[in-house]
């Protein structure tokens, strides 16, 4: 189980506010955490990850603590067990791909994972290219490869999908569907886009107005008519490809 | 008539150690300034970009003063460690070390600020240590820089004229770099050896400038 219960000042166009969030995760699960532009999410992350230092407050996993304010324990991101996958995903531009993963091992026992890695995340042929010889959904199969050879007690995502088109994105949700099963990952993933939480997560945290609601199913979490607003902006998406199949 | 070939190559001798101290030295700083959240960041960038703005006779005249044998630092060198900077060619590299300081700092300094933060937070995620992050992933990334820092400050050193007149003296065949012989000779209306030197210098600077832009061309070329 892991237990997050924090409290953190933020600067807003409104002025300061305080972030109050409280949940606990099921381990080998994906909950997604959703809500407005600059509500905090990726602070939430960056204070999990230890990356950013909250005002107050708990960070468990299971019988470790990572932040205790009340004790004065706060461990370093170095110290801390988690997978970051970063919005401009991070990889190191002067290793390949397999140097990338190599990097991020922690322990020499694992050395199988990285071919295991590579082969799940179809990256065995790109293995020697450069970051910037990769298309972007490559880029985001090795960022993700390279987080899961850390062996994560925690596996963070930060919008992992959003800069993809749709079809690359739906490739990679399965493949991150695939993975968090095999693997038994605890995902903690931000994501805007209703459909992709619908499919993947088992648990929803709404933050709105800087607190959280968690959910169990997507239909509470949000109401019939935003779902429903988000189907038919794709299927006017899809009917204006239909018709003009080359826009350019 | 004999043109002295010591000028020469006391002026190249000066600017490769100079040059590799500054290496040495100014990376790490770069690096903490480059880290550095502290407020008073300002006040440190500032005291290291001095030599830039600071007339090079102004900077020669307290070093004197401050490795003179009559000053406490001076005193301090003498007599614990037999050293004596002033008018000797150590004094010179110290003298040229902190005159082309922001020379190294300034280039590898932005270089590495303008890395992506998140390759930082990436390598601290995987548990590395700030040694580690500074050795696999900054360096490699900001090799231009690198080069740019080691050049510019080779060029600046060889091209340096205060601040060794005054920390150094003149000594021929000690502390006389090749700017210094130039002056000297133009002095005693000497011109064919002061067309020598000169030409010389004018030949390498160039010669150095214009390899790191070709090495820079090449490294972006490759993308690395």
């Amino acid at each position: 189980m892991i237990e997050v219960n924090v409290q953190k000042r933020l600067m807003t166009s409104d002025g300061e506010r305080d972030l109050k969030v409280r949940f606990g995760l099921s381990p080998n699960q994906i909950t997604a955490i959703c809500g407005k532009s600059g509500v905090g999410k990726t602070t939430l992350l960056r204070i999990i990850a230890g990356l950013d230092k909250a005002d107050k407050g708990l960070i468990k996993i299971g019988t470790h603590t990572w932040f205790d304010e009340s004790q004065n324990i706060q461990l370093k991101a170095q110290q801390r067990k988690v997978g970051f996958l970063f919005q401009d995903f991070a990889l190191f531009p002067n290793m390949t791909v397999r140097e990338n993963l190599s990097f991020a091992l922690q322990s020499k026992e694992d050395n199988y994972l990285i071919d295991q890695l590579l082969e799940e995340t179809e990256l065995q042929k790109l293995q020697d290219r450069y970051p910037k010889q990769l298309s972007g959904g490559q880029q985001q199969r090795t960022a993700l490869a390279r987080a899961l050879v850390q062996k994560p007690d925690i596996l963070l995502l930060d919008e992992p999908l959003s800069a993809l088109d749709i079809e690359t994105r739906l490739k990679l949700q399965k493949l991150l569907q695939r993975l968090q099963s095999k693997y038994e990952m605890t995902v903690l993933m931000v994501s805007h886009d209703i459909l992709e939480i619908a499919r993947l997560a088992h648990q929803i945290i709404k933050i709105d107005n800087f607190e959280a609601q968690v959910y169990d199913h997507v239909q509470d979490a949000f109401p019939m008519e935003v779902i429903q607003s988000q189907i038919q902006a794709l299927e006017a998406i899809y009917q204006s490809k239909k018709t003009n199949p080359n826009p350019r | 008539m004999e043109i002295a070939l010591s000028p020469i190559w006391l002026s190249f001798q000066l600017a490769l150690i100079t040059s590799i101290l500054l290496f040495i030295i100014g990376v790490p700083i770069a690096y903490a300034l480059s880290q550095s959240r502290s407020r008073y960041k300002f006040l440190w960038e500032a005291v290291f970009s001095l030599p830039l703005v600071l007339p090079p006779s102004v900077l020669g005249f307290y070093l004197l003063l401050a490795f003179s044998p009559n000053s406490g630092l001076g005193l301090f060198l003498k007599d614990v460690f037999q050293i004596q900077l002033v008018f000797t060619f150590s004094g010179l590299v110290i003298g040229s070390v902190i005159y082309s300081f922001p020379f190294m700092v300034q280039p590898v300094q932005a270089a590495m600020e303008n890395l992506p933060k998140s390759y930082y937070e990436a390598a601290q995620t995987m548990g590395k240590t700030r040694w580690e992050i500074l050795r696999f992933i900054i360096l490699p990334n900001i090799q231009p820089a690198l080069l740019s820092g080691l050049v510019l400050s080779f060029a600046h050193t060889i091209g340096e004229f205060g601040v060794v007149l005054m920390l150094g003296g003149n000594i021929p065949e000690v502390t006389r770099v090749a700017s210094l012989a130039v002056f000297d000779e133009v002095e005693s209306l000497n011109y064919s050896a002061a067309h020598f030197y000169s030409f010389i210098l004018l030949i390498s600077s160039f010669v150095v400038i214009a390899l790191t832009y070709w090495l820079n061309k090449k490294t972006k070329l490759i993308g690395v």
